[in-house]
């Protein structure tokens, strides 16, 4: 165990925590306000990915980067029109809070589905892959790609933005209001249907923003959504539901474990992170910064 | 005997479904083998939506890990039935496998159902995908396997065994349903606090019957891997085996004990019928109709249907000016 | 003698002691109130009882048995049933599907189905629903829906009926009707042990009243002598208190 293959680790580790700390965080919104466990974020993020792959064929030699900027907005509209149509009725039709969080879970089934096979018809099977930067550079005796250090810090940049949007403009503390307690936040004059559209749109875009992050570093897969699914699901258990700081750290403790685990035997790694599930939900469901 | 007597539901019902029982037991005398293959498919489908009813519907708790324990049974055929050398006979490996799955829902229960619903449905969503995983690297780095090929069994017989064991989960169903246990599931489904506190052990009772539902999911996995013949852990863990179900019961009605079946053959022979014309679109189909039945049509089809009957019932009952009322004592 | 008696009883949520150092004792067939501004603790004290929350923090007996650790289903089988303030019936399933449930599983010992249906019915006529016993529960009024939970409750032959807030929400020629079943359920050789905000019901038929504010237990005594209570009348003062007319 050399100290070069430890700084490896902790540096891909925190590369790949970034990634999962993003699209833990869209999804902590979509539950934490909209009351949606959206077992399709993952097939976002993945069409994230193939959004810019396909942004970055059409305009060769464009800084993928740039694909941040279509990516972004064209899923917070995505998510905000599926929440205004498909969630809002739900809702509506539904007699109680367990009711609604039941039969929204079913409904995101189908459209994982529905996204997933989209997904392949347009784009297929095979992997797709952005050339970003690859140029290795050396940081702290660790030689990396040039793109992982890029895309580290466009996903610190990012959740820092999402952290400051939650705790300092006024749109963010009438999300965190209707989190909390929707029924009064309305009385308060916040237009819930609204913010919960809203913060089902700004959890598909920055799911969106994980998967562009992705491709920019690694290949991507039309399967791959469900693994990010399972891994933003434990994620946002591990740090709790609702807190921005609980995904970066959950997310950081999984990149690096993930590393870890890989180093020894790339198959094991996700089961790795549900033996972290299981020891979780024995001891301490609510996660590190949890409040239920 | 006239025929007021003849035509009472308590006659009838039982009488229609022993006809349907005949009809089937026969069938390979009557029709081809292509299509007695196509209809062990149908039950399959059937057994794995009945066995998600048991436990999904009365109590709410969505369980997303049918895959997982189906995938469990494929796999114990392949090593106790394999082409190589059989272990165990059938029959005898089913019970096995059964008893791996539902041995794996108590592990899982017993960690999750303590907690709420939604942890519930997170650990069971990724079941599938852990099975996936880990087996393949189990197979691989430590068995050295490369897929393996289950025991060839004839069509008939699988046939037969499909046809025993969906009749065994509908009378697993039905038993569960009619009685105070029945009722309990129920209560946790409406009010899982108020249930518990008139004396219901919810935790223990949830347990049990999501192990009894993942017990015939595991069973019919060891009966359908003659059928597929090849089994390596991607193919045989496969979220499919959970999608597929769910939609196939919520479409058929969950409230109804035939809801699920209805389902069942309906998708089932759909899926059939479109998955060598529309390899990709009929998924996405699929996806489109479960979400266009969560919205629109919770109950199901059976579900409309019994709100014909109790809206014609009414009319009935009426024309008879006062008939007995029915009570829905339970057992 | 003490049917149910607590010492030291205390429980926190976050830093706020919502029942703080409570000791409490109800005697064998009485009517003991549990009255006091809203926030004071009662459904918390309620919810320690029948383990709804979990209960840590001091000691609570219930005919001797240390109720501390115990889950709901449990205490219920010890003999101890209520009803929620928020009325909890399983709306979805009949009236006499809703009592079954506690006549199939409120008792220490397994019921055969037709002595759990006797008792169900039995349950159904004491509270005076037996014709709507085969409506689906969601279909009834809220007064009615209250009489399920009762019923509901009575079939787990308890010992000891805690109820939360029966009379909330009623006429008063339906708090009349429900100072008359608490009464013949104290007849019946069952403790009851009400919180209630209706004053005459309290001040009617309880033989001792308790009160508690923010949590803690300012008076006890009969009604006359809580009616009197300097500290009880300073706490009432400015509150909505609803004399039931």
């Amino acid at each position: 165990m050399t100290t070069r293959l430890i700084l490896d680790i902790v540096f891909n580790g925190v590369v790949w925590g970034g990634i999962y700390a993003l699209l833990s965080m869209g999804l902590s919104l979509q539950y934490g306000v909209a009351r949606v466990l959206n077992l399709a974020h993952g097939e976002f993020i993945m069409v994230g990915s193939f959004l810019a792959f396909t942004v970055c064929s059409m305009f060769v030699g464009i800084n993928p980067l740039l694909s941040l900027a279509i990516v972004g907005p064209g899923l917070f509209i995505l998510g905000f029109l599926l929440h205004g149509t498909l969630f809002k009725q739900l809702r509506k039709s539904s007699p109680s809070v367990g009711a609604f969080e039941g039969s929204s879970l079913l409904a995101t089934f189908g459209l994982l589905y529905i996204i997933q096979y989209a997904a392949k018809l347009e784009w297929g099977s095979l992997p797709a892959n952005i050339h970003f930067l690859p140029t290795p550079i050396r940081i702290l005796d660790v030689i990396v790609p040039t793109n992982r250090v890029v895309v580290l810090v466009f996903a610190l940049g990012i959740s820092l933005a999402l952290y400051l949007f939650l705790s300092r403009t006024r749109l963010g503390k009438a999300i965190r209001a209707a989190a909390q307690d929707p029924a009064t936040a309305g009385l308060m004059g916040v237009n819930i249907n609204f913010v919960l559209a809203l913060c089902f749109g700004l959890g598909a875009a920055i799911a969106g923003f994980a998967g562009v992050l992705h491709i920019l570093c690694f290949p991507a897969l039309t399967s791959m959504g469900l693994k990010y699914t399972l891994i933003a699901i434990i994620v946002i258990v591990l740090g709790g539901v609702g807190s921005i700081q609980g995904c970066l750290i959950g997310g950081l403790i999984l990149g690096i474990v993930g590393q870890a685990v890989e180093h020894y035997n790339a198959m094991l790694a996700f089961p790795a992170f549900y033996v972290i599930f299981l020891i979780l939900l024995l001891v301490k469901p609510k996660g590190i910064f949890g409040k239920s | 005997m006239n025929i007021t007597t003849l035509t009472s539901k308590r006659f009838l019902v039982p009488a229609v479904l022993l006809l349907v029982l005949v009809l089937l037991a026969i069938a390979p005398r009557l029709i081809g083998l292509d299509h007695i293959n196509i209809m062990t498919d149908l039950i399959m489908w059937g057994v794995l939506a009945v066995s998600w009813v048991i436990f999904s519907a009365p109590t709410g708790y969505m369980s997303l890990a049918t895959g997982g324990f189906f995938g469990i049974g494929l796999y114990t055929s392949a090593i106790l039935y394999a082409r190589e050398g059989v272990l165990l006979p059938l029959p005898a490996c089913i019970v096995v496998g059964g008893l791996f799955s539902f041995c794996a829902a108590l592990g899982i229960g017993a960690v999750t159902l303590r907690l709420r619903g939604i942890y519930f449905a997170m650990f069971t969503f990724g079941v599938v995908e852990f099975s996936n995983r880990f087996f393949n690297w189990f197979e691989l780095e430590i068995m050295g396997a490369r897929g393996r090929n289950v025991a060839v069994v004839d069509t008939a017989t699988l046939y037969y065994i499909a046809l025993i064991i969906v009749v065994a989960v509908m009378v697993t169903a039905y038993l569960i349903k009619r009685s105070r246990y029945g009722l309990a599931l129920q209560g946790i489904g409406e009010h899982e606090e108020a249930a518990a506190h008139m004396g219901v052990d919810t935790t223990r009772l949830k347990i049990l019957t999501f192990a009894i539902s993942a017990f015939f999911m595991g069973a019919m996995g060891v009966a359908t891997g003659p059928r597929v013949f090849y089994v390596d852990p991607t193919t045989a863990f496969n979220a499919n085996y959970t999608f597929l179900p769910v939609l196939m019961a919520l479409f058929g009605g969950m409230g109804q004990l035939y809801g699920p079946i209805l389902g069942a053959v309906s998708f089932g022979y759909l899926r059939y019928y479109l998955i060598t014309k529309v390899p990709y679109q009929y998924m996405l189909i699929f996806g489109i109709t479960l979400v266009l039945v969560v919205v629109f049509l919770p109950q199901g089809v059976g579900g409309l249907i019994q709100r014909v009957q109790n809206r014609l019932g009414g009319l009935i009952t009426k024309l008879r000016k006062g008939g007995p009322v029915e009570q829905h004592a339970n057992t | 003698m003490p049917i149910l008696e607590g010492q030291d009883v205390t429980k926190f949520f976050g830093g706020l002691a919502a029942v703080s150092h409570v000791d409490f004792h109800v005697d064998q067939g009485e009517i003991l109130g549990l009255i006091g501004p809203n926030g004071a603790g009662k459904t918390t004290l309620f919810n320690l009882i029948s383990a709804a929350i979990p209960f840590k923090s001091g000691e609570m007996r219930f005919k001797g048995h240390k109720l501390n650790g115990l889950k709901p289903h449990q205490i219920c089988k010890l003999g101890v049933s209520r009803t929620f303030q928020e009325t909890k019936v399983f709306a979805n399933i009949s009236v006499l599907q809703n009592v079954l449930v506690g006549a199939f599983f409120g008792t220490p010992t397994r019921v055969s189905a037709a002595d759990a249906a006797r008792e169900a019915s039995q349950a159904l006529e004491f509270v005076g629903l037996t014709a709507m016993s085969a409506l689906p529960t969601k279909d009834l009024t809220m007064v009615n829906q209250k009489r399920t939970e009762v019923a509901r409750a009575l079939a787990t032959k308890p010992e000891l009926l805690l109820l939360d807030e029966l009379m909330a929400g009623l006429t008063p020629a339906e708090v009349s009707e429900a100072m008359e079943l608490v009464t013949r359920i104290r007849d019946k050789g069952i403790t009851v042990f009400m919180v209630e905000h209706v004053m005459k019901a309290i001040i009617g038929i309880c033989g001792r009243i308790m009160v508690l504010h923010h949590g803690e237990k300012i008076a006890e005594g009969t009604p006359q002598e809580i009616v009197a209570n300097k500290k009880v009348i300073e706490i009432y003062l400015g509150e909505e208190t609803r004399a039931g007319s």
